[in-house]
Formats: structure tokens, C-alpha cells, sequence
């Protein structure tokens, strides 16, 4: 499988196998208009299986968001088709406005306009909990 | 400007100023009796609780202030759709204070970020109670004395009663507290206040099925209603059911300054014949609660 050389975009590596999709839509990588391949299940020295990212643009990305996902994800930042930059997330105290509550007793059920808000509250199991109503994220 | 949205929110130093100003109210309520006149407190009530509501607004009508809100929220705002933002912004310009009950779980959290006044949570849905912990805490501070160095048997609804979820998290932060957990198997503690509270804090506990083994070593039973609603199957919720009734004759073991209580309204859980008993403290419970609300009050005004 060949996919297109970045010249100036991002790869975000080592994203848990099966979860590249689910980044890619918490990124909203369906609304860029340049190019962006999602590879599933690459294999991993470490972990035999990983999913990638490359997206050909260099976009802001939301680093709470990735280490929420996995504080062990990549992020290289290609320029001139070299990598110019490898960072890792860290695993975020706090994520707004992205994941969503599921609790249906919840205020933000039936209130629309609430941030939803989690935070971290065991970083070593990486249990993230509403702050409204302490339900557990999925 | 602070709020009570959880008993955590609330250090132990906190919590035993609370009570030893509810103690002092006690003994001497004429001294706080203008403590907070022209002060006025907000009882937002978007669900029925009449015992609560009453409660909040006698504490603050016997330390001098004053009281507006409502009682449902078929009477409110909310029922032309404004939010719980919105209206904790607009009640900031009347009142000093908000005491709010909502079935939704986290909207005083909500009314607190966009008041500008204190919020006390008055209970919200299932999740949490912070001044009825407040009350259990002060009612076994006066029965025993102290807070520390007992054994408290909670027994009945394990699973959803957010009392004692709350009791536990409070009672454990104090010194050589152990928990006797009586419940069927299918009311026992939830995961995340067996890993949360009683794992995290290192707490003490054991679970079992009988009152009558755990009674002999008790020295509070904080009773909570088996509710019919819980059970999945019918058959369970009968063969159950009246094993968590406590009873005279369950009592036979019981120690002579054991302290009963319950968060109350109760239905048939504790028979009228115990309320005869000494150590029945439930419905001195219910006062202390009215002390340690204007205790909370004052605190939260920042009223010396």
C-alpha cells in the first residue's frame, strides 16, 4: 500500500489499534480539504498494532485531545518533507467540548449549551469523570 | 465567593468549623439570631422536597434574614425554558445566597459557575447531598462526641443511596473509622465508591447480608429504605424486603449507646416502636440539619 509523501502536514503515530478513527472524528479531519490517509492496524514493535494519521497540512491540533486518546501517541511535524518536530501529549487534567456525557440524568442532557467538561480523576488507570455528575467516560 | 456543591469540596478542618459553630448556635441561638438580617436566601427548588426547602429557610429566617425562591419548577422560569445559567444569573440580583434542588444531576455545579453569589446544593437527582451528610455529621458528633475512632454500620439500599455513598466519603477521612456494609447482595456499593472512597482512602469495611451479625459491633446504623423499584425481579425484592426492617427484637444485641439514624422520610424500614428507643436519633437529626444549614449559611456569607 502506497501512501502519498507529506511535504509540509502532520503524522500522528502510535494511536491505539482501533482508535484512529475515533481521533479522526473528535479532529474533525473530515472537514480539511487536503489530504488525509487514515492506516489501521500497522504493525508496532511495541504494541504489534497501531493506527497513523497523515494529514498533508499543518493544522492546530488540540494536544488534550491526544493525550486523552493516549498520552503514547507521536505527533511529527513534517516541513519540506522532513520531520522538524516529534512531541507527545500529555495526558490532560481537564478535556472541554469533546467527549460527551452519556449519563442521561445528566444536566447536560437536557441542557444543550453546557461545555461538557471531564477530569482526570485516577491518572494511573486514566479514569476521566463528568464534572457535573461524575459519570465515568467511555 | 464560595459554593457547597459536594461534601469534598469541604475540608475536614472545614467540616468540624461547621459543626462547632452549629454547636454554638445550639447552645446560644439568640447570639446569631441578626446574623444575617437583610440577608436574603434563594430556595430554588425545581423538584419537591418540602422537608429540605423548610429546613434551608427556617436556618435562615432564625439567623434574622429572609427568603424568596420557589417550589417546583412548574412555578419557575424553567417552565417557559430558561436555563439553570440563566436563572442563577438572574437570582444573583435579588438574593445573597441559592439553595438549589434539581432532578438533574450536576445543575447546581451549573447555577455556581454563572452566579455570582453562593450556591448550596440541596440535592441534585441522585447524586449528591452535601448538607444532609452535614446533618449526619453533626448528629453523630453530638451522640458519640466525636467523629473518629467508631464503627458505623450502614444497612439497606447500598447501591443507590447517595447518603451514604456521601457518609462514607465524609466519615472516612476521619481517624480510625471501620464500616460494616449490611445489604443484599444486589444493593451493595457501587464500583466506583468501592474503588473511589473505600480502596483509594484505605478504609476499613466488610459487606454482609445480616444485621443481626454485624449489630453487636455498631456504634451509629445509618438506615436507608430498600425500595421496591430497584429490583429487577419481584421474587428478590419480597424475599429481601423485610430483612432490613429494624425492629425491637433486632435490637437485642445492639450496644446500649448505639445511635440510629436515617436520612428520612421513612417508609416502614424502621418500625414506629423503635422511636420510642433512646438511641433513636432520626428525628433529632432532622433539627440538627436546620443548625448546621445556618451554620452553613453564615459561612458562606462570610458572616462572623
Amino acid at each position: 500500500m502506497v501512501i502519498g509523501t507529506i511535504v509540509d502536514g502532520i503524522v500522528i503515530d502510535h494511536i491505539p489499534a482501533g482508535r484512529g478513527m475515533e481521533l479522526y472524528r473528535y479532529l474533525k479531519l473530515d472537514k480539511l480539504d487536503c489530504e488525509v490517509a487514515l492506516i489501521k492496524n500497522a504493525p508496532s514493535g511495541k504494541r504489534g498494532k497501531k493506527d497513523i494519521l497523515k494529514i498533508n497540512e499543518l493544522i492546530d491540533l488540540n494536544f488534550d485531545l491526544l493525550g486523552y486518546i493516549d498520552p503514547h501517541i507521536t505527533v511529527n511535524i513534517i516541513r519540506d518533507g522532513k520531520r522538524v518536530e516529534k512531541r507527545h501529549p500529555e495526558l490532560p487534567e481537564e478535556i472541554h467540548g469533546v467527549i460527551k456525557c452519556r449519563n442521561p440524568r445528566c444536566i447536560t442532557s437536557i441542557e444543550q449549551e453546557i461545555e461538557h467538561i471531564f477530569k482526570l480523576t485516577d491518572r494511573e488507570k486514566r479514569i476521566y469523570r463528568c464534572v457535573y455528575c461524575d459519570t465515568r467516560a467511555k | 465567593m464560595r459554593s457547597l456543591i459536594d461534601i469534598a469540596d469541604l475540608s475536614v478542618e472545614e467540616i468540624d468549623g461547621l459543626i462547632a459553630t452549629a454547636e454554638d448556635i445550639i447552645a446560644d441561638p439568640d447570639k446569631y439570631a441578626e446574623k444575617c438580617k437583610r440577608k436574603k436566601l434563594a430556595t430554588l427548588f425545581y423538584e419537591p422536597s418540602t422537608r429540605t426547602r423548610l429546613s434551608f429557610e427556617s436556618a435562615m429566617i432564625e439567623l434574622g434574614g429572609s427568603v424568596i425562591g420557589f417550589s417546583e419548577a412548574q412555578s419557575s422560569s424553567a417552565a417557559k425554558g430558561e436555563s439553570v445559567a440563566d436563572t442563577a444569573r438572574v437570582i444573583s440580583c435579588f438574593a445573597d445566597i441559592i439553595a438549589m434542588r434539581h432532578p438533574m444531576e450536576g445543575a447546581p455545579l451549573v447555577a455556581a459557575m454563572n452566579a455570582s453569589i453562593p450556591v448550596i446544593n440541596a440535592g441534585d437527582g441522585g447524586h449528591n447531598h452535601p448538607t444532609q451528610t452535614l446533618t449526619d455529621l453533626l448528629t453523630i458528633k453530638r451522640e458519640k462526641g466525636r467523629l473518629d475512632h467508631m464503627t458505623v454500620g450502614c444497612c439497606g439500599d447500598l447501591k443507590f443511596g447517595r447518603t451514604v455513598h456521601s457518609l462514607l466519603g465524609a466519615m472516612s477521612r476521619y481517624e480510625d473509622v471501620d464500616f460494616v456494609l449490611i445489604s443484599p447482595e444486589e444493593l451493595r456499593v457501587p464500583e466506583h465508591v468501592r474503588t473511589d472512597i473505600l480502596k483509594a482512602g484505605n478504609v476499613k469495611y466488610r459487606e454482609t447480608e445480616s444485621l443481626l451479625e454485624a449489630m453487636p459491633q455498631l456504634d451509629i446504623l445509618y438506615m436507608t429504605r430498600v425500595q421496591r423499584e430497584r429490583f429487577i425481579s419481584e421474587a428478590d425484592y419480597v424475599r429481601l424486603k423485610d430483612t432490613y426492617i429494624l425492629t425491637p427484637d433486632k435490637l437485642r444485641d445492639a450496644k446500649p449507646d448505639l445511635a440510629i439514624l436515617h436520612p428520612l422520610p421513612r417508609v416502614n424500614e424502621i418500625s414506629v416502636a423503635i422511636d420510642r428507643d433512646p438511641r433513636a436519633c432520626y428525628f433529632k437529626q432532622v433539627l440538627n440539619g436546620k443548625y448546621i444549614r445556618m451554620a452553613l449559611i453564615m459561612k458562606l456569607l462570610e458572616v462572623e
